[in-house]
């Protein structure tokens, strides 16, 4: 039989052994050439799931815990897993309609497939935690997950905590800390300061998914797996006793209290007031409660203590007196013939006290509070004839009190502090177009804690701490140590150095200031702070201020202002006291300061001043100035609502005369004319500015 | 003892071994792909619930079979294909009637709940020895165009019918038997004139249907240039160059656009256009509410989106790097990423689990088992057997390269399977009995068989 085309067989041959060669070449390509499907298929299968660590916990200086972490549950849902449950009933636990269930359902299966478990409802309250665990059998595809959540059990220092919330885009890009979306972080206050150690380790598991991004076990068994470290524990100076009386004293009042330890710098307790429930902003309610807070224009969530901007009055006066002396321009024999009115300048200052010789040296000038002493000391520190010209003179005396910790960030461990201001040549010259000399300040207070000085709680208690300690200070700070952390890392380290200010002033100077800081409390203006047993010094202050408001000027109660320390020998607590338009510092402020001592050196208060604390903290201070602006801004936003919505029956509630009678009924301010109502009308906001207090009494 | 060494008598031990090996790895392989952790390796096995011990007893009823067929007379073959072929047919046809719907394939009839059967298969086995019985007839003369037409019909008919059926993957197959006929004398011209087709419609879906008719334009009159003095003397020269531009641009123009919008389904136009990277937009509305249709009810054949099919079966051949992950460690074709792994995509599993080396070896054992196929079809004395040799080893290597190529996205997705590797009955059947009765005829090589 003859064999044709028997040469094709080797071209079969060919075509076999080409086409196998291609298919090799595409497999060398992509299992050995490409890299880069093995990362598809680590993307693919495998999932890093977090373990997150629990955050430290805040202790205050008795090892009491002021926060601490509870667990709350989130009812978390695998869509492709409820099959057949009883909708009625479970919408009825829940106390949610079946529509909702619908929406809620088709919500987690579009955020995360059906196949993966999705927040159903988060944080649920105890109640409903516990009915829905017992019945949690009933509703196959739910499951309840832990989840970390911050308690505090004193309700206090809010402020000072700050809150813990989930990261932000921009936070995630500013630190370099690994956090990912959905991760919590601290939002503000301590929370945020030690974020760095408050928050531990993430751990990382690595788990592997199938096709459906079900979990199906460990990676590896766990040999890539890093453990979760837990967050390290913050020791602070806080007297928790003592800040909730500060808080309970605040009650209906806006201001703030800073209570020091002179001898380290650490904040004992530190209020600001309106404040807030500090568990309002964990629970369940969170983004309410967040909600109604920023919209108060109380501002509530502003920590006054460090935020509050205020002109000191006359509590500046001892630091005046200290710079004189520094400077040894005064001396502490030094007086003023004082009758009344300092007429040194062309632009008199009052003064409260007329006799004769209420200012012959520097203890009664204190004593009394003399403005004509105080401003012609403030003369001599800037006309010193040592430097020759008064911006020199200038120069010095704000170098000074920049020294003390005044007009610019303390360096606090708190977020988002404020540094007030101590004005320098530029802002005179600027003013007056650099015609100006020692009288233009004098003239505008600037001798008696007023011009374009403006100063926070916490810079005042400060500048207490520097009379109490006889010239030095620690940076006020609220952390004492760090559980595991050495005390001079770098977190810490800035608070151990003693900042030396007053070095000239010699010890028996320093008394003559504090005998005429303690005389206030004993025959002076601050004598209802005077406290049996305890010998405190200090100063009272009072100031002014008035307010824009529909644009005409309305002059408001006085701030009340109150400073001390105590005991005088070997002092362990200075305190600042604020209160915003409440009348004379010893009406309000001296009080208040005067039970926070007594409260922390005698551990206890007399039983008469339980009545004290309680008829304070009933007092309703709140400035009545503020339902008008909230009438405003509400308002405004409810028209600007209705612009944007077309939904208008929240701006038309505005409109109705009975509700606006009674919603601004309040409003009567004691030098001001009712104010001619105009309609609520769709135009830029407008903010309420504060003018500076323009006169100083006391 | 006697009749032992009847039936090894002039077997080739190479071909059994080397179907005892790839049918082992197929075993292991879809082994690999449904094991879950913590199942009872030898409950498994011996429950035949799972597909690996069902594999198995397909492996061993493929062995008893295979000796059945080795204790065949040779004859048996030569004299029985026409009937084979036409007891084929018949239950190609038989299959409309009587078909059930699985995955969208109209090509499966079913005994019962276990067991079925998919006549198009099988019919590969019934079209090699028929063509193999024809061309081997003393009357055929495959020189000439009548005989070289019935032999494509005889090949083709079944394809037909089972593209009826909406088995185009399995059609294609009947396609190899080309090779056959190219062995025993099918002018090249055939085989050039089809590859050529084979590349303009490749170009007509790459390049801009303008740019592609002005370079086929240009490409013609480059030609009459270069052969100007021929058509001086011949004008037909021209008129053949003419008509054959004629059909190109036609093919590209007309025809290729055609087969798409009305022979092809829409998945299996989506399919092409997923393999060369382009978005397929559906022409008409309703075309495009076909192919959603289509994704919906699990119309289109075998598995979810195509295009993920193959992303997915090349991200698990390419992670298996160069040793590949082992055995059971695969994490892609472990946890169900590569859909249809078990079957079409078994490939993925060996290219995960044991890398470059282990995909070369496993592909080189079926090189060789073509290439040994090859030297046996030209040690046959009679046609009949050569052209069943060749059969075999076309059928084989169209199921071979397709399904490799599919796998790592060198061809468009294709469900047809691997020969003694992927999992299914039928399938693994249906080699082993072509294999077997290769084996058979083999060991009468000196016989002439017509």
């Amino acid at each position: 039989m003859p064999v044709f085309n028997q040469s094709r067989s080797n071209i079969i041959r060919l075509i076999f052994g080409a086409v196998f060669l291609v298919i090799f070449a595409q497999l060398f390509n992509l299992q050995i050439f490409s890299s880069k499907y093995k990362k598809m298929a680590q993307e693919n299968a495998l999932f890093p799931k977090r373990i997150y660590p629990s955050r430290g916990i805040i202790y205050d200086r008795n090892g009491k815990a002021i926060l601490n972490n509870t667990i709350m549950y989130d009812l978390m849902v695998t869509p492709s897993q409820v099959k057949n449950i009883d909708t009625g009933y479970f919408c009825e636990l829940l106390g949610i309609d079946t529509a909702e269930f619908r929406n809620r359902m088709f919500d987690a299966r579009y955020k995360n497939g059906p196949f993966r478990p999705t927040i159903f409802e988060d944080l649920l309250p105890p109640d409903l935690y516990a009915k829905l665990e017992e019945n949690l059998w009933r509703f196959p595809g739910f499951n309840l997950q832990e989840r970390p959540i911050r308690v505090y059990p004193f309700n206090a220092a809010a402020h000072i905590m700050g809150y813990v919330g989930e990261v932000d885009s921009n936070t995630i890009k500013r630190y370099n800390y690994g956090y990912q979306l959905g991760d919590y972080v601290g939002r503000s206050g301590l929370e945020q300061s030690y974020e760095r150690v408050l928050m531990g380790r993430r751990g990382i598991e690595f788990w592997i998914k199938d096709n459906k991004n079900r979990l199906v076990g460990h990676y590896e068994n766990k040999s890539s797996d890093t453990a979760a470290i837990a967050g390290k524990n913050l020791r602070t100076y806080l007297d928790i006793d003592l800040q909730q009386l500060a808080e309970k004293l605040l009650s209906g009042k806006v201001g703030a209290i800073v209570a020091i330890e002179p001898k380290t710098g650490g904040i004992i307790a530190m209020a600001s007031g309106p404040d807030f429930d500090p568990n309002d902003l964990t629970g369940p309610d969170k983004q309410k409660n967040y909600a109604k807070l920023a919209l108060d224009v109380s501002a509530p969530l502003l920590n006054r203590a460090i935020k509050g901007l205020f002109a000191p009055g006359s509590t500046y006066k001892p630091l005046g007196a200290l710079i004189g002396l520094d400077e040894h321009i005064i001396t502490p024999a030094s007086g003023y013939p004082c009758l009344g009115v300092y007429y040194g300048c062309p632009h008199p200052v009052k003064c409260d006290e007329h006799n004769p010789g209420h200012a012959a040296n520097l203890r009664l000038a204190i004593a009394h509070s003399c403005n004509s002493f105080f401003s012609n000391t403030l003369r001599l520190e800037i006309d010193n004839p040592e430097y020759r010209s008064a911006r020199k003179g200038l120069t010095k005396w704000k170098e000074y009190l920049n020294a003390f910790g005044l007009g610019h960030r303390i360096g606090v461990d708190l977020p988002s502090e404020d540094g007030g201001l101590i004005p320098d040549t530029s802002v005179y010259d600027k003013e007056y177009h650099d015609q100006w000399n020692s009288c233009t300040m004098v003239g505008g207070g600037l001798g008696i804690g007023q011009d374009k000085m403006s100063v926070t709680p916490l810079q005042m208690a400060n500048a207490m701490c520097i009379i109490a300690n006889k010239g030095y200070f620690y940076i006020p700070h609220l952390v004492e140590k760090i559980d595991g952390v050495s005390t001079d890392s770098s977190l810490l380290s800035r608070y151990l150095q003693k900042h030396e200010v007053l070095t000239h002033i010699a010890d028996d100077v320093y008394e003559v200031v504090m005998s005429g800081m303690q005389d206030v409390v004993e025959i002076g203006t601050a004598r209802v702070a005077r406290i049996p047993g305890i010998d405190m010094c200090a100063k009272t202050g009072t100031a002014q201020n008035r307010l824009v408001l529909d644009n005409k000027a309305v002059y408001l109660p006085n701030n009340s202002m109150f400073v001390c320390f105590a005991p005088r020998e070997n002092p362990k607590i200075a305190i600042a006291v604020v209160i915003q338009n409440a009348g004379y510092g010893a009406t309000w402020a001296a009080p208040i300061g005067s039970l926070l001592v007594e409260k922390y050196l005698n551990d206890t208060l007399r039983p008469g001043r339980v009545a004290e604390v309680n008829r304070i903290a009933g007092t309703n201070l709140m400035p009545k100035y503020l339902v008008r602006v909230q009438f405003k801004t509400d308002s405004i936003r409810a028209a600007e609502w209705a612009r944007q919505t077309g939904d208008s029956t929240r701006w038309l509630k505005y409109q109705d005369p009975v509700f606006r009678r009674v919603s601004l009924d309040t409003f009567h301010l004691n030098n001001a004319q009712p104010v001619q109502l105009k309609t609520p009308v769709m135009k830029p906001k407008e903010i309420p500015t504060i003018v500076p207090p323009d006169s100083v009494t006391n | 003892m006697t009749q032992r060494t009847t039936i090894t008598k002039g077997i080739d031990r190479s071909l059994i071994w080397l179907w005892f090996i790839l049918c082992t790895i197929g075993v292991m392989s879809i082994f690999a792909a449904t094991y879950r952790e913590g199942e009872n390796v030898l409950q498994g096995f011996i429950s035949l619930k799972t597909d690996y011990s069902r594999q198995s007893l397909f492996f061993i009823i493929g062995g008893i079979i295979g000796i059945f067929i080795l204790l065949t007379d040779s004859k048996f073959f030569t004299a029985t294909a026409n009937l084979w072929y036409a007891f084929g047919i018949v239950l190609l046809l038989l299959v409309f009637p009587f078909h059930t719907n699985i995955k969208g394939t109209k090509s499966i009839i079913r005994f019962g709940s276990a067991f079925q059967i998919q006549p198009v298969d099988m019919c590969k086995i019934f079209v090699n020895l028929a063509l193999a019985k024809y061309l081997s007839r003393i009357e055929t003369d495959f020189a000439r165009p009548r005989s070289q037409l019935i032999a494509a019909v005889i090949a083709l008919v079944p394809a037909m019918i089972s593209i009826m059926q909406n088995e185009t993957g399995l059609a294609l197959v009947y396609f190899s038997f080309f090779l056959v006929m190219f062995r025993e004398g099918l002018p090249s011209s055939v085989l050039i004139i089809g590859a050529s087709l084979a590349v303009l419609v490749v170009a007509t879906l790459l390049v801009e249907p303008n740019t592609l008719a002005l370079v086929l334009t240009g490409i013609a009159g480059l030609a009459i240039y270069i052969v100007r003095k021929q058509i001086k003397r011949h004008k037909n020269v021209l008129y053949l160059i003419i008509s054959i531009w004629v059909v190109c641009v036609g093919v590209q123009r007309f025809a290729v656009p055609f087969v798409f919008d009305h022979v092809f389904q829409p998945y299996q136009v989506k399919r092409i256009y997923d393999l060369i990277g382009k978005d397929y937009v559906p022409k008409s509305e309703a075309a495009a509410l076909e192919i959603e249709r289509q994704l919906q009810s699990g119309t289109k054949k075998k598995g979810g989106s195509d295009n993920y099919n193959v992303k997915q079966s090349k991200i698990a051949i390419g992670s298996g790097g160069v040793i590949g992950k082992g055995l059971l460690k695969g994490t892609q074709t472990r946890y169900d990423f590569v859909p249809e792994q078990r079957t079409d995509f078994i490939f993925c599993t060996i290219g995960e689990g044991f890398g470059f080396v282990g995909s070369v070896i496993f592909l080189a054992i079926y090189l060789l088992l073509l290439m040994r196929v090859v030297t046996i079809a030209e040690r046959q004395r009679s046609v009949f057997s050569r052209c069943y040799a060749y059969g075999v080893a076309s059928v084989f290597f169209f199921h071979i390269i397709i399904n490799v190529c599919m796998t790592i996205g060198l061809a468009p997705v294709i469900g047809i399977p691997l020969p003694f590797v992927s999992y299914g009955g039928t399938s693994l059947l249906t080699f082993t009995v072509m294999l077997f009765i290769l084996v058979r005829l083999d060991a009468d090589r000196q016989m002439v068989l017509r």
